[in-house]
């Protein structure tokens, strides 16, 4: 599960995971950082919050935050609402 | 109405109309509505993305951050825990500390759960937010959500959706006699003159998203609300007659036949 993306020095494992994105079950070849699962997903990380493992992270982390397997990750986003229906 | 701004916790509101942006039928109609409405607070929910349909829009897409305050509320969240939590994911999505507070008690009356808003109340302080929260129309529960340090209260008109207007003006009037903070009235406006006498009675603002998003003309009623609250903010302002049983003549007597 050791994972360094961008290091050079460091053994970089591809890994075939399978991770929970709002729900669903998603399958994914590792390293993946929360940056690039974003990416993949076509959202932007200035309009949405993201939690991973009922954990939330500032969004500066998440370029260097890595997913593992079985992590369970929210994806969250501002939408229409009132006084609510 | 520039010269009469709305100040909550330091911050400077220049309408004293809020809208929601639920319900319209799409996120050109939001737009639009809000504009006629002048409103500069909008308030929005916090939801799973749509990670299925890659061409999905974002709301924010229509709101621009730099016109509007955006005001996440935790509507749907039945418990302090996620009350909590939407708040928190709500301050991760967005720019700040606002929260529009909402423990529901109730399926059928989306009543609030006031035991609850104040425990999520005071956690929310604690950790930094500003927190606006949704409350009854009861005048207790609104001077302890004071006292513990919210800069302003929301007590409802009437259920959420249901635009039976101020179902209860003179618990309204006592809230505003007993707290020191600004009152804006949540939920429940109809038309117009729910609107108008809510701001004649002394409230700040009033926030609405079904009257506007469900009328047959949203940008009309939108349109229809913002004079309201304009003009029963005046009328408020200007201070009205006293009522009197029989009548004043207007005219004078002197110089009659």
């Amino acid at each position: 599960m050791l994972a360094y993306p961008g290091s050079s020095e460091i053994f970089c494992q591809y890994l075939f995971m399978k991770i929970v994105v709002n729900g669903e079950q998603h399958e994914a070849e590792g390293p993946l950082t929360v940056a690039h699962l974003l990416q993949k997903l076509n959202l932007r990380s200035e309009q949405v919050a993201v939690e991973v493992n009922l954990k939330i992270l500032d969004r500066g982390d998440f370029p260097t935050w890595n997913l593992h397997d079985g992590d369970k990750v929210e994806i969250l986003s501002f939408i229409g609402g009132g006084s609510p229906a | 109405m520039n010269q009469d701004p709305l100040i909550i916790a330091g911050r400077k509101f220049r309408s004293r109309l809020w809208v929601g942006t639920g319900k319209y039928k799409n996120f050109e109609e939001t737009r639009n509505a809000i504009e006629a409405s002048g409103a500069d607070v909008v308030t929005v929910a916090v939801r799973r993305v749509n990670i299925t349909d890659n061409k999905s829009e974002n709301l924010l897409d229509y709101l621009d951050p730099k016109k509007y305050i955006i005001l996440p509320n935790t509507a749907g969240c039945y418990t302090v825990e996620d009350a909590v939590r939407y708040s928190r994911l709500a301050r991760a999505a967005g720019v700040s500390d606002l929260v529009k507070l909402e423990v529901i008690g109730d399926e059928r009356t989306l009543f609030p759960d006031t035991a609850g808003l104040i425990e999520a109340a005071k956690i929310l302080i604690a950790e930094g937010f500003v927190v606006l929260p949704y409350t009854n129309d009861d005048p207790i529960v609104a001077k302890k959500l004071v006292d513990i340090g919210c800069p302003a209260v929301m007590p409802l008109a009437a259920p959420i959706g249901s635009g039976l207007g101020i179902r209860n003006p003179y618990n309204l009037k006592i809230i505003l006699e007993t707290v020191n903070v600004p009152v804006i009235v949540d939920a429940g406006v109809g038309t117009a003159s729910d609107a108008a006498l809510a701001m004649e009675y002394g409230a700040d603002a009033v926030l609405m998203n079904t009257a506007i998003a469900g009328a047959k003309d949203p940008l009309m009623m939108a349109t229809a609300m913002r004079y309201a609250v304009d003009a029963g903010r005046l009328a408020f302002k200007a201070g009205r007659i006293p009522r009197k049983l029989y009548a004043t003549a207007s005219s004078p007597i002197e110089g009659m036949l």
